[in-house]
């Protein structure tokens, strides 16, 4: 019975996830300006890397964190990168 | 691996897998709805704070449960992610505030043109 319900539990959250994805990435289409494009992109990130851990545990294999742990961290690199370069115009000055 | 999972191990899981989730896409919903740039930034914190932390604990007690050893990895992805956040948001505000000046565009009392 437990079974099941984590079973269920688990589809949800990953059409719940992947909806969250969805909206984020309607953001950065409709974005009215670049701002807006950038933190939709960094809403992306971070939905792609729960989706990513709800992935391993449905599974049951831990080659799965590895991979959340590297899109976190890409995800803040080229957030912050883009931020930047929106703020100067450059990205390393 | 679900199947040899003790029945308290599993309904935690399952609870917190499910509010994580559910969290996150109502910030994501957050970030499309709201009307100014500056509201549409405290959305998505829903999915970094609450989201993460869910789903990285419940992956904690998953893995724990399943393994029968203390699997403890996810604590870095939550903490990361905590760390983060704040340093992305504080240099993404900077920005829109410099190009909101620049062009003399009171964008942070007001609501976007579209």
């Amino acid at each position: 019975m437990s079974i099941v319900i984590l079973t269920w539990s688990l589809t949800l959250a990953k059409i719940f996830l992947s909806l969250a994805m969805g909206i984020a990435v309607l953001r950065i289409l409709r974005g009215p300006r670049a701002q807006d494009r950038v933190s939709g992109m960094d809403t992306l990130y971070v939905n792609a890397m729960l989706l990513l851990l709800t992935f391993g545990i449905a599974s049951g294999s831990t080659l799965y964190f590895e991979a959340a742990l590297i899109v976190a961290l890409l995800g803040f690199v080229g957030t912050v990168a883009l931020a930047k370069f929106l703020l100067r115009g450059e990205v390393i000055e | 691996m679900i199947a040899d999972l003790p029945a308290w191990a599993a309904i935690i899981t399952a609870i917190l897998v499910f509010t994580g989730a559910a969290t996150t896409l109502i910030g994501s919903l957050g970030l499309f709805r709201l009307a100014s740039f500056y509201e549409r930034l405290h959305a998505p914190t829903l999915g970094t704070t609450l989201g993460t932390g869910c789903i990285a604990l419940a992956s904690i007690i998953f893995f724990s449960a399943s393994q029968s050893r203390i699997a403890l990895h996810e604590i870095l992805i939550a903490v990361f992610v905590t760390v983060t956040t704040p340093v992305t948001l504080m240099v993404l505000v900077r920005a829109a505030l410099f190009r909101d000046r620049l062009e003399r565009n009171d964008g942070a009392s007001g609501r976007d043109a579209t």
